[in-house]
């Protein structure tokens, strides 16, 4: 009955995102405030009955409810309870379910925050997401049904896919999603400017907030992801440049370079035409990216079932809303009319370089991502793009978005001058120059890439440490005071930037001093490996929930003093007989000392894998730096527009009755 | 002035554009010597395939072919797509799905030996799914098979 409910309330939403997507837009073009008011309840109504389907299919898999197709196919009576409710998006079907619920929270979050919007805006807005949910909620309904009826019902279930039963599923993917899809909001605010044809710098100031809260989730989404598969897939990676994760990549890098646009655009009322192609481009990544993964065109741990119809549906679907929004695009976008002009060195100039650079980057992804999958789809035959590729194309590009990433910020609008910024630099420059020079060489070895990178990361340090300096001491109050007049969007900026910094130099760290070694020990046998010897304290057999594991134990010491225990799982997951592989890891600030089981040999002995990880945990702290940052940017007071506009109604009042 | 400011975009945009043909050139050519192709054990055999630069290879691993080396790390085994068999060494640990009778994608380079060196071993990410390289080698493989069996009339 459950089921039935759920499935009921999915039909129901469709209906109502149906009439989301139609009335108020009607309404805004023709004026009808009442057609126009209409969006505002069935938004919230749409939301209402996507989470009764929601919570229905949660239900079925909390419940054990094996006469659920989908269910049965993803969970299992003896996985946890924490990850039979993560199993609710464990597969296609599922996953459109959350993507369509996010898509709904964002639409009520439109309708909730919206209240200094214009009428006919905030219509047209909720109704391009409307139109959206129509898409996602057809498709649901005609192919990828999550409350199909298994008849006669499973007597229990095939088990959710070992490699997902970890902590990292329950925030991964919701996080994820609520980035892909918050761009929506960015998108469903460029249709609207563009069918309105009202493109200033109120609309950029309207939709900057979302992008940025959107960005956020996506950078900290793909952060968990990486994470995840350092720890969970057992051999020290932290980015394969796997299909799956180019596809929350793309969005990433189109959705940095909107988020910039977008400021020159509020300020200086420059790139409107730019930005608006920008925000088409940062969705349509994020629905492609959503069916390459989820539509098992990709084969890998995200792609499930494959089907046909499904593929021709989704081709349809992408086409319509790309191909619809781009159109608009070439037809309304003349009507734009230009920004401000800018000279040749100007902050403007920097950040379109910028957004220059980021662009081609995803095009680059793209091409890598796509072309294999079109040669394969036209039977040319089948090839491969590994990470060779990503990393030559990627440096090139990169170096000079993150020098021009220290300039950008102390450049001055519209006009600056050259020699005043190289005499303000110079310093900046010296030092990361000498820190990429000397420090490769008190670690240990010097290779220009090694080089470079610090270079970079050094030089935003630097750069950023001159910028927070100059912007400290135009006046003479006392610091706290000085610190709290800087506006928190300025703040959010320049931790955003320096979590690049921290990035980049976890990378080039990790890149360059990495080290691993493969061996076959017996019990009692030691290893050594960065310093460090590694004690093989043998195996134990232990009983899991649904698996059963050998836990491998290593003693690490350094010097004779014991400095850690890394224990190292293979287990076996017992209804899907499948292995896994469960890394014993040793965080620290300095470096990760990683150790995985390999496979048992004869007499006991094993063979074990045993990775020296120095500064690979700054490559996720400074992911966290960059969504701190677009958290303090978002927490800025010109953006608590109803208190400003309330103080100001306050204020008017007031003069009036004086 | 007017002039002046006009010269001054087209030298903008000029610049642009190289910088972007530039970079174009560049992802392009790295595409172009990064890209891996596919070759199942048959094309192997026959010897269609570069030699010197690597490439990956699919099939199914032949049920008993699963050696060790005395260092325990290092293992050769066969790769076969149902018609012709190619035997891989590789050194390093196999990956957690890697079985005997499963199907399995290996990248690396063939030496003179007609020996398969991998470089990388890839496997299937669960009990049922069958790594697309290899179920294309078999598919492959079959339908050869099938049009040497039917007599042409």
């Amino acid at each position: 009955m459950i089921p039935e409910i759920g499935h009921f309330s999915l039909i129901l939403a469709l209906l109502v995102a149906l009439a989301l997507g139609t009335f108020p837009i009607i309404g805004a073009a023709s004026g009808n405030a009442v057609w126009m008011g209409l969006a505002r309840p069935l938004a919230r109504t749409q939301f209402l009955l996507i989470a009764i389907a929601f919570a229905c299919l949660a239900y079925a898999f909390a419940s054990m409810d094996y006469s659920v197709a989908y269910v049965a196919t993803n969970s299992n009576s003896k996985l946890p309870i924490q990850f039979r409710i993560a199993a609710v998006w464990g597969g296609h079907e599922g996953s459109l379910l959350l993507w369509a619920m996010i898509l709904s929270i964002w639409t009520v979050a439109v309708s909730l925050f919206s209240k200094h919007l214009p009428d006919d805006m905030r219509a047209r807005i909720l109704g391009v997401m409307g139109l959206i949910s129509v898409g996602f909620l057809l498709f649901m309904l005609m192919v990828s049904n999550p409350f199909e009826r298994l008849i006669p019902a499973a007597l229990d279930g095939r088990d959710l896919n070992p490699l997902l039963q970890d902590p990292g599923m329950i925030f991964h993917p919701p996080m994820l999603y609520m980035g892909y899809v918050g761009f929506s909001v960015a998108f469903a605010f460029a249709i609207a400017a563009l069918l309105g044809g009202q493109l200033d710098a109120a609309w950029a100031r309207w939709s900057r907030p979302w992008t940025t809260m959107a960005w956020v989730f996506l950078t900290l989404g793909i952060m968990g992801g990486s994470n995840w598969a350092y720890y969970e897939l057992g051999w020290g990676g932290w980015w394969f440049w796997d299909a799956v994760e180019n596809a929350s990549f793309m969005p990433w890098l189109v959705g940095t370079a909107l988020i910039h646009s977008l400021a020159v655009t509020e300020k200086r009322g420059s790139f409107k035409a730019w930005t608006v192609l920008l925000a088409i481009c940062a969705f349509s990544l994020s629905l492609l990216g959503t069916f390459l993964v989820r539509s098992g065109v990709l084969t890998s741990v995200h792609a499930f079932a494959t089907d046909p119809r499904r593929g021709l549906f989704i081709l349809v679907f992408l086409v319509v809303v790309i191909g619809g929004s781009l159109a608009l695009f070439a037809w309304r976008a003349p009507t734009v009319g230009r920004g401000g002009k800018f000279a040749v060195v100007s902050r403007e100039s920097f950040l379109l370089a910028n957004n220059v650079l980021l662009a081609v980057a995803a095009f680059s992804v793209l091409l890598g991502t796509l072309y294999p999958l079109f040669l394969d789809a036209l039977g040319l035959g089948k090839i491969s793009v590994g990470p060779p590729y990503f990393d030559t194309v990627f440096v090139p590009l990169m170096t000079p978005a993150l020098f021009l990433m220290g300039i950008g910020p102390i450049a001055r609008w519209k006009n600056s001058s050259l020699p005043e910024l190289a005499m303000r630099l110079r310093w900046a420059f010296g030092v990361s120059v000498a820190t990429a020079l000397i420090l490769p060489v008190l670690l240990g070895h010097w290779t220009p890439m090694i080089g470079l990178g610090l270079f970079l990361a050094f030089w935003i340090f630097a750069t950023s440490a001159n910028l927070i300096y100059q912007r400290l001491s135009i006046t003479d109050q006392a610091l706290h005071h000085r610190v709290k007049a800087i506006p928190r969007s300025w703040w959010g900026m320049v931790i955003a930037h320096l979590g690049i910094a921290v990035f980049a130099l976890g990378v080039t760290i990790v890149k360059g001093f990495e080290s691993e070694i493969a061996v076959r020990m017996l019990p009692g046998e030691v290893a050594h490996l960065a310093g460090y010897d590694f004690t093989f304290k043998g195996v134990e057999e232990i009983q899991g929930p649904n698996y059963t594991a050998s836990r491998g134990q290593l003693l690490v010491t350094k010097n004779g003093a014991v400095r850690t225990t890394l224990s190292s799982e293979k287990r076996l997951y017992t209804v899907q007989n499948m292995p896994m592989t469960e890394a014993g890891i040793s965080p620290a600030i300095i470096h990760d000392l990683y150790a995985s089981l390999g496979e048992p040999l004869e007499d006991g002995a094993w063979s074990v894998r045993i990775y020296y990880k120095p500064m690979v945990e700054w490559i996720w702290f400074g992911c966290l730096m960059m969504g701190l940052g677009g958290l303090l940017a978002l927490s800025d007071k010109r953006y608590r527009m109803r208190k400003r506009l309330a103080k100001e109604a306050d204020l008017k009042l007031n003069e009036a009755l004086v | 002035m007017a002039f002046k400011a006009r010269h001054k975009r087209f030298v903008l945009i000029g610049i642009g554009l190289a910088l972007v043909g530039l970079a174009a050139m560049l992802i392009l050519n790295a595409f172009q010597s990064n890209m891996v192709f596919f070759y199942t054990p048959s094309q192997v055999v026959k010897g269609e395939v570069p030699k010197g630069t690597g490439f990956r290879i699919g099939g199914l691993v032949v049920a008993g072919s699963l050696k060790r080396g005395d260092d325990g790390l290092s293992v050769s085994f066969v790769i076969t797509d149902t018609a012709k068999t190619v035997p891989v060494f590789y050194k390093g640990v196999l990956p957690d799905l890697f079985k005997e009778g499963k199907g399995v994608v290996a990248q690396g380079k063939v030496g003179a030996d007609g020996v398969f060196t991998a470089s990388e071993v890839l496997a299937k990410h669960d009990e049922n799914y069958m790594p697309p390289e290899a179920a294309e080698a078999l598919k492959r493989a079959q339908a050869q098979s099938q049009t040497l069996v039917i007599p042409a009339k």
